[in-house]
């Protein structure tokens, strides 16, 4: 496999009747690991990357039940920013924004992060005050965001309907203007690539049936493929936390719902930047393809089924079109759905748990993209040290048994 | 999207006149100043989220608005079975 892409390795591929090297070599499960990641989404390999850069431990495996990119990370409408209400979740997110500033060089794979800015647009005079408040603590949390009023953002978003005549009027927004976009599964390719080449070895089409555990200690997961044994093992399964929960006998208080998105047919730029909106409830970018990206809302029920209801895309596409008016007669491509594990806090666990060398990290919810590489890097530390990362202590699972959630749900940008 | 038959109505009606209301069968404790901090976050915040066939509460919120008790399937959100609450316990049927 080839080490490095760069600017020769580019022209040589070129002038070679394009004889391209494997980009993730596939590999079958070793017995014994140092660590074991169930899961390979994003925030999977991404833990396993930086147990290898950052800890030291390259004798990894992530074992993936599908594909590298063929779960949320596929699926999600690749929004990041940072501009979180509460200390712990912006610390967090902006750790992460930090990280994908430097991303791509660092994994030496192009993962199109693109800051094009993020507006989350208020409707009412208490979502202008909701607004100015989140926009403060971001300023004094040390993260970029300004108030903009609807003139403003006319003038930046032409096609956007500003009129007063509207059910739920635009008044104004927060922007990010660091937040922005990537390309979701060069994400997940770009950590897989550089973590397999630290040594990590990426299992694919390999799904664990049971989790090891004697006397409170984890032993080892059994696989498709075969046993595997492990002192140490990350869950990062997402929608599927409580199935693999059970299997070590324990619970999280995640509750898992399909989550919509949709995309239109490719067009010629008209939208240059981010656009969110809590109150109509939907989000919408163009990506670098050309095609309209929209994320809905996720269906009230519980679900494993990765598809939702038709009422959710309506209710998404009903607001869409109240702010751009000019997408009436866009032709739709392709519409999905993808398994979130919501936790009642609506922030993440980054945790222990009560069975040793066995640690949680889930309850991403709506939003677990932006946090990627964030996400993973305290995750990695919280497996390499026996103990939480700084920033991951305030997402300790205890929390629902203490009191001290982290009350994002109410506060702050509940659309992701 | 799924049809839901409502006990009250006795009409099999759209999904979308219906809203979720949660998991089925989670009784409030009997002795609430007896309960440590455990069991109230068991009680408040930990659900099974069960993958498979679970009993769930439902109120047809664009009909009768009654709520009523469904078993679904969470894998192919089939329904199993519509009862009114009383007619099954988590004894019965769990």
């Amino acid at each position: 496999m080839q080490k490095k892409y760069s600017w020769y390795s580019l022209l040589k591929a070129g002038f070679s009747d394009q004889d391209w090297d494997q980009a993730i070599p596939l590999v079958e499960p070793k017995s014994k690991y140092d660590v074991i990641i169930i899961g390979g989404g994003g925030h999977g390999l991404a833990t396993a990357y930086y147990l290898a850069k950052e800890c030291g431990i390259t004798n990894v495996a992530v074992v993936e039940k599908g594909y590298i990119g063929g779960g949320n990370t596929g699926r999600n409408t690749t929004i990041i920013r940072s501009n979180y209400l509460r200390d712990e979740a912006s610390s967090l997110y902006e750790h992460s924004m930090k990280l994908w500033e430097g991303l791509s060089e660092d994994l030496n794979f192009n993962v199109m992060f693109s800051q094009r800015g993020v507006y989350n647009l208020g409707h009412t005079l208490q979502d202008m005050r909701d607004i100015e408040r989140r926009v403060n603590a971001n300023v004094l949390n040390g993260v970029d965001a300004v108030v903009v009023d609807a003139k403003e953002i006319k003038e930046q978003i032409p096609i956007i309907n500003t009129s007063k005549n509207v059910r739920y009027p635009i008044m104004g927004s927060s922007f990010q203007a660091r937040g922005g976009v990537a390309r979701h599964d060069g994400v997940a390719w770009g950590f897989a690539r550089a973590a397999s080449i630290l040594g990590v070895d990426i299992i694919q089409n390999c799904e664990v049936i049971d989790i090891e555990v004697e006397e409170g200690r984890v032993k080892g997961v059994k696989t498709t493929k075969g046993d595997i044994i492990a002192d140490r093992v990350g869950c990062v399964s997402a929608g599927h936390s409580s199935v693999i929960a059970k299997m070590a006998g324990l619970k999280v208080p995640v509750e898992s719902h399909p989550l919509q998105a949709f995309v239109s047919e490719a067009m010629k730029p008209i939208l240059h930047t981010v656009v969110m909106s809590n109150a109509v409830h939907g989000y919408v970018s163009q990506s670098d393809k050309g095609d309209l990206v929209i994320g809905a809302g996720i269906d009230g029920y519980n679900s494993y089924a990765q598809r939702g209801s038709a009422k959710i895309v309506e209710h998404c596409a009903a607001a869409i079109l109240e702010l751009f008016p000019i997408f009436s007669r866009v032709r739709m491509n392709r519409q999905w759905g993808g398994i979130v594990d919501v936790c009642p806090d609506a922030c993440p666990i980054i945790s222990p748990t009560k069975v040793e060398g066995l640690y949680f990290n889930c309850g991403w919810g709506t939003g677990g993209f932006k946090a990627t590489p964030g996400s993973g890097n305290v995750f990695a530390h919280t497996i390499a040290q026996d103990k939480q990362h700084e920033l991951a202590e305030p997402f300790h699972i205890d929390r629902f048994t203490s009191g001290a959630l982290i009350d994002e749900h109410g506060a702050a940008g509940v659309a992701h | 999207m799924f049809l839901i038959d409502c006990p009250y109505c006795k009409e099999s009606r759209d999904q979308n006149e219906f809203s979720p209301a949660g998991e089925a069968f989670i009784a409030r404790p009997q002795n609430p100043e007896d309960l440590s901090d455990a069991e109230w976050a068991d009680y408040v915040f930990y659900r099974s989220n069960h993958k498979g066939d679970q009993w769930e509460q439902w109120v047809h919120t664009n009909g009768c608005r009654k709520y009523f008790l469904v078993k679904r399937s969470t894998i192919s959100h089939e329904i199993i079975k519509v009862a009114a609450f009383g007619e099954v316990t988590s004894d019965s049927e769990l």
